[in-house]
């Protein structure tokens, strides 16, 4: 699409992606100075995300733009290609930006972590590459912009480095992320194909126009799989994200979790429907299968952590295997020639991204303010901070309300997008495939509906109640820029929620493309008000209304109740039940709502107890949860390369002759199969 | 769509659920007492009680934040606009599409995350206790009810609960097994959401076993007026979705002043067996251990997946 003076979109996109380049080398300029990061760099990295997210929403409607950058190897140049996929996502990156980089911008302390510049070098350079990587139109680019975005983003959660888990935690963190980028080169290796051995094969032009066998596309999608999954945090590869998010400052966790995780959706999506053409029904069941699991690991976990950001963190796997079961359900509709449905759930997936990234991220940010106003982590240390922080509490209630997927808020929406696909597989011409759909639907409402106790147990912990410790009474609330950056997300869950049909309008200039069919028509068919996205007899849902009479009726039921009853209110002490000591100690923990979870789940969890007994002097009570999936998978696996490494090790002796006996071998052992 | 009479009826609609829901829950109460040989409360009993509520002051911890006084009136709200778009008098409701089957339960579930949020303000930890037991009935009673509206909606290829309840009452009289299977599910559901005996105890205030009560137990006056008033509203609008859904008939498409007469006499005449029922069983059963009642709604789940399987193979090979 040309603007006014004749660029194009792309021009735009890469100018502003320099910027952001721009803003994090100018970072060195002053890498000791906290007032020209926090009242220079980081607004500027703020307006820049939003500008881009400007160009970007303008071009979801133009027709693909590409570029040739004269950057890169010899005759292997990187392309770029802005089309309606990659706009939608970079809309997403850089709405998430403005909020979270002005918020980084009032969050910043002094003496925490690396040196503001460096920071702020890394902050920018993470931002930098992930637009690259949705903008990138090779394989060699992708590669590049994916492996930038891994390492910006390790140095982002090892910023506190002198803490050894946090080292820990950055290790598991890039190693697990480059398991995923082995799997996802070999992924384009493949799918360059062999006609093209020369470089042109490597562009995403010339893997679209090959038609690859079934084995070859399967193994291709396989490995897109399991690297994108790797990055996204899907079982069995999750294990990163629960050490890492804590680790991470909580912008940082707030970029990755909203944002970042969300370039791993789109990786998925570009391979399964771009680049691949014909998908087969059994990846979509694998791949909804696998999301289910996900989706319940995740929040059965997360609803036992006492870390708020970890109980985040699982939350993260909730949603993204949430993500995952849409993209298996669009893949299996899609396969049987069902686009139509395809494009709903694809809508879903699509919607689902928008909202986690705004609700998300929104709550990351939260715990970060609470985390400077009470330097605590742990949800057994705070409570009671909506008075002493009503800022942060109210708009936290709202990304608490999202997450939990309630109506009017934008959680709901693509919840309810994808129970309405659901509803249409009984379309589906394959027996076995419909007997899965009520056991899949009933996995989901189970999933929506544990996501509601999380969310009450995270925000009722930390915002309600009495202090739990007698520093939170000098809590202080969040500052400006810290306020305008919640405010920001917390506005674009709330209109996300209460304008559906505009937003699927926009998103149907991304399934079109890729499905060939949107759900626009019959979702806008009504009116802009009722969300109806096949047909308004079919479904309907009006969020304006819902919101308007909820509003009405309290307002008439207030209106009242003070007219005719003059209401009264006396403030005294909370009932003691004739008890007169009542401490904050009575309170339920966080352990201690977690725990119905913990025992209606028991067999999912590890579990560590430590019981006092009843002569103890000091009673101590003690449970750890750790994950399955460590002592399953991860210790055996690093067990077992220690083994290898020993015994490779058992070669070397250290003694020259040895060495040379190799040598003196192998020469022959090569000299005798060329003579054979 | 939403012509003048059927906006006036959907208002008329709203002002009997106000009206009924406190007669059906004294009508319940009246019942419990014949059948445990107890001489009866008067039907009005209920209005009395909001009346004397709404006239005393409320009494509020010191530490109780905006949200806690909030939390009625959105409760209230949420219960009040559920009891708008479950189709009791017509199926003509020009709110209906503002809100289909899953957004009820969307509506149910933030009632009950505010009144969950609002037990746990003040801090107490009879009010913590009861946020986390109502928590815990919800995150299984949500789903199963979710999922005996997927088995409607399978039979009925609609989620609008309008079109569910005309696709249903105009079938021909033919046993749906999978409808059977929902119809077990959604009462056992019902039982627990409304906090009714298997599960909880509307009378008890007894700690080991409060649930819904001990949730609300900080709140007096004008507030606690509004919540009870919300509990009889969720039993009316809870026992309204259980007849339009399983028992259909009667609930005509149009407006007029005879089909009104005939459902409105329909519908009390379903609401008065449906209450006495719901007494029986209270009256019949114990009250399970706290951590039986996962076992409980787990059952429930379970039969609301089997519905949906059942349909999908017995009700759909064509």
């Amino acid at each position: 699409m040309t603007t006014l003076t004749g660029a194009l979109s792309i021009d735009w996109m890469l100018l502003l992606v320099c910027a952001w380049i721009v803003i994090a080398l100018a970072g060195l300029v002053a890498p000791k100075s906290f007032r020209y990061a926090s009242r220079v760099l980081y607004p500027a990295g703020a307006l820049v995300g939003l500008l881009l997210a400007l160009t970007a929403f303008i071009a979801l409607g133009g027709t693909p733009e590409t570029m040739v950058l004269p950057l890169g190897l010899p005759d292997l140049p990187f392309h770029l290609r802005l089309d309606s996929l990659s706009a939608l996502f970079l809309v997403l990156l850089g709405g998430s930006a403005a909020g979270i980089s002005i918020f980084s911008a009032g969050y910043l302390r002094q003496a925490e972590g690396a040196l503001p510049g460096l920071q702020s070098l890394q902050y920018h350079l993470f931002l930098a590459s992930m637009a690259l990587v949705l903008l990138a139109d090779d394989a060699y680019a992708f590669m590049v912009a994916w492996e930038s975005m891994a390492l910006s983003s390790f140095f982002l959660v090892t910023s506190d480095h002198r803490l050894p888990e946090i080292r820990r935690a950055g290790y598991l963190y890039l190693l697990i992320a480059h398991i995923g980028a082995i799997s996802i080169l070999l992924c384009f290796g493949i799918l360059q194909g062999n006609g093209h051995v020369g470089v042109a094969g490597y562009t995403f032009a010339n893997m679209r126009s090959i038609d690859h066998s079934v084995f070859w596309s399967s193994a291709a999608f396989g490995l897109a799989l399991l690297g994108f999954g790797a990055k996204a945090g899907l079982l069995p590869l999750h294990v990163w994200l629960p050490e890492a998010h804590p680790a991470a400052p909580s912008p940082v966790s707030a970029m990755m979790s909203g944002v970042m995780l969300k370039t791993a959706i789109y990786g998925i999506l570009r391979v399964s429907f771009d680049l691949l053409h014909h998908p087969l029904w059994w990846w979509g069941v694998s791949v909804l299968a696998l999301g289910l699991v996900t989706a319940l690991f995740g929040v059965i976990y997360s609803a036992v952590q006492s870390d708020m950001k970890r109980l985040l963190a699982y939350s993260s796997i909730e949603n993204i295997g949430l993500l995952f079961v849409g993209i298996g359900l669009a893949l299996t509709f899609q396969s049987f020639g069902m686009t139509g449905l395809a494009a709903l759930a694809l809508t879903s997936v699509l919607y689902h991204c928008l909202n986690h990234a705004a609700f998300k991220s929104l709550l990351f940010l939260v715990t970060g303010s609470v985390l400077h106003a009470t330097h605590t982590r742990s949800l057994g240390k705070l409570g009671g901070l909506i008075h002493r922080m009503p800022w942060v509490a109210w708009l936290g209630l709202v990304g608490a309300l999202a997450s939990a997927g309630l109506p009017p808020f934008n959680g709901f929406v693509s919840e309810w997008l994808l129970l309405q696909a659901f509803l249409f597989t009984p379309g589906l011409p394959h027996g076995y495939i419909n007997m899965m759909v009520p056991v899949a639907a009933a996995a989901v409402a189970l999933t929506a509906a544990l996501a509601g106790y999380v969310m009450v147990k995270f925000f009722a912990v930390i915002f309600l109640g009495r202090p739990r410790e007698e520093n939170l009474a000098h809590a202080q609330d969040a500052g400006t820029l810290e306020r305008i950056g919640l405010s920001w997300l917390a506005a674009l869950c709330v209109a996300l929620g209460l304008f559906p049909v505009y937003v699927i309008e926009k998103l149907d200039l991304v399934t079109r493309p890729l499905l060939g069919t949107g759900i626009y028509g019959a979702a806008g068919a009504h009116n802009w008000l009722f969300l109806a996205p096949i047909d308004p007899g079919r479904a309907s849902y009006a969020p304006v209304v819902f919101l308007l009479s909820i509003a009405v009726i309290v307002a008439a039921t207030m209106f009242i109740v003070h007219r005719f009853w003059r209401g009264r209110t006396r403030i005294t002490g909370a009932w003691d039940c004739g008890f007169p000591v009542q401490t904050a100690r009575m309170q339920d923990t966080a352990e201690g709502f977690g725990q119905p979870l913990r025992q209606v789940f028991e067999p999912f969890y590890r579990m560590q107890r430590e019981l006092p007994s009843s002569f103890d002097k000091q009673p101590f009570y003690r449970v750890v949860v750790d994950d399955h999936f460590w002592y399953w998978l991860y210790l055996p696996a690093a067990r077992a390369a220690e083994f290898g490494a020993k015994m490779v090790a058992f070669l070397q002796r250290g003694r020259i002759s040895i060495y040379l006996m190799y040598s003196f071998i192998t020469l022959v052992v090569l000299l005798f199969l060329i003579r054979g | 769509m939403s012509s003048a009479p059927a906006l006036v009826l959907q208002f008329l609609e709203l002002i009997l659920a106000l009206l009924a829901a406190p007669l059906l829950t004294g009508w319940v109460n009246q019942c419990r007492a014949w059948l445990g040989n107890r001489s009866a409360p008067p039907l009005t009993q209920f209005y009395r009680q909001l009346a004397k509520l709404f006239e005393k002051e409320v009494v509020l911890a010191d530490n109780a934040s905006s949200l806690f006084r909030a939390a009625p009136y959105v409760i209230f709200a949420c219960m009040a606009l559920a009891s708008m778009i479950v189709p009791t008098l017509s199926t003509d409701l020009p709110f209906a599409p503002a809100a289909d089957a899953i957004a009820l339960v969307g509506i149910f579930a933030l009632a009950r995350v505010f009144a969950a949020l609002a037990g746990m303000d003040i801090g107490t930890s009879f009010g913590t206790m009861g946020a986390r037991r109502e928590m815990l009935i919800g995150f299984l009673a949500e789903p199963a009810l979710l999922m005996v509206f997927f088995t409607a909606s399978l039979i009925s290829h609609s989620t609008s609960l309008s079109t569910i309840v005309e696709t249903l009452g105009q079938r021909e009289f033919a046993i749906y097994p999978s409808l059977a299977f929902a119809g077990v599910a959604f009462t056992m559901v019902s039982l627990a959401e409304n906090a009714r005996i298997p599960v909880d105890n509307p009378t008890t205030h007894l700690e080991l076993t409060m649930i819904h009560e001990a949730m609300i137990l900080e709140y007096s006056g004008r507030h606690l007026a509004l919540i009870e008033w919300a509990a009889s509203l969720k039993l009316y609008a809870y026992s309204c979705l259980g007849l339009a859904l399983f028992f259909p008939w009667g609930i005509p498409e149009t407006t007029g002043p005879l089909s009104m007469l005939v459902a409105l006499s329909s519908l009390v005449l379903k609401l008065a067996i449906g209450g006495f029922l719901l007494a029986l069983i209270e009256t019949l059963s114990a009250k399970l251990r706290i951590f039986r009642a996962p076992e409980f709604l787990g059952t429930a789940f379970m039969l609301a997946v089997l519905a949906m399987l059942v349909h999908q193979l017995l009700e759909t090979a064509t």
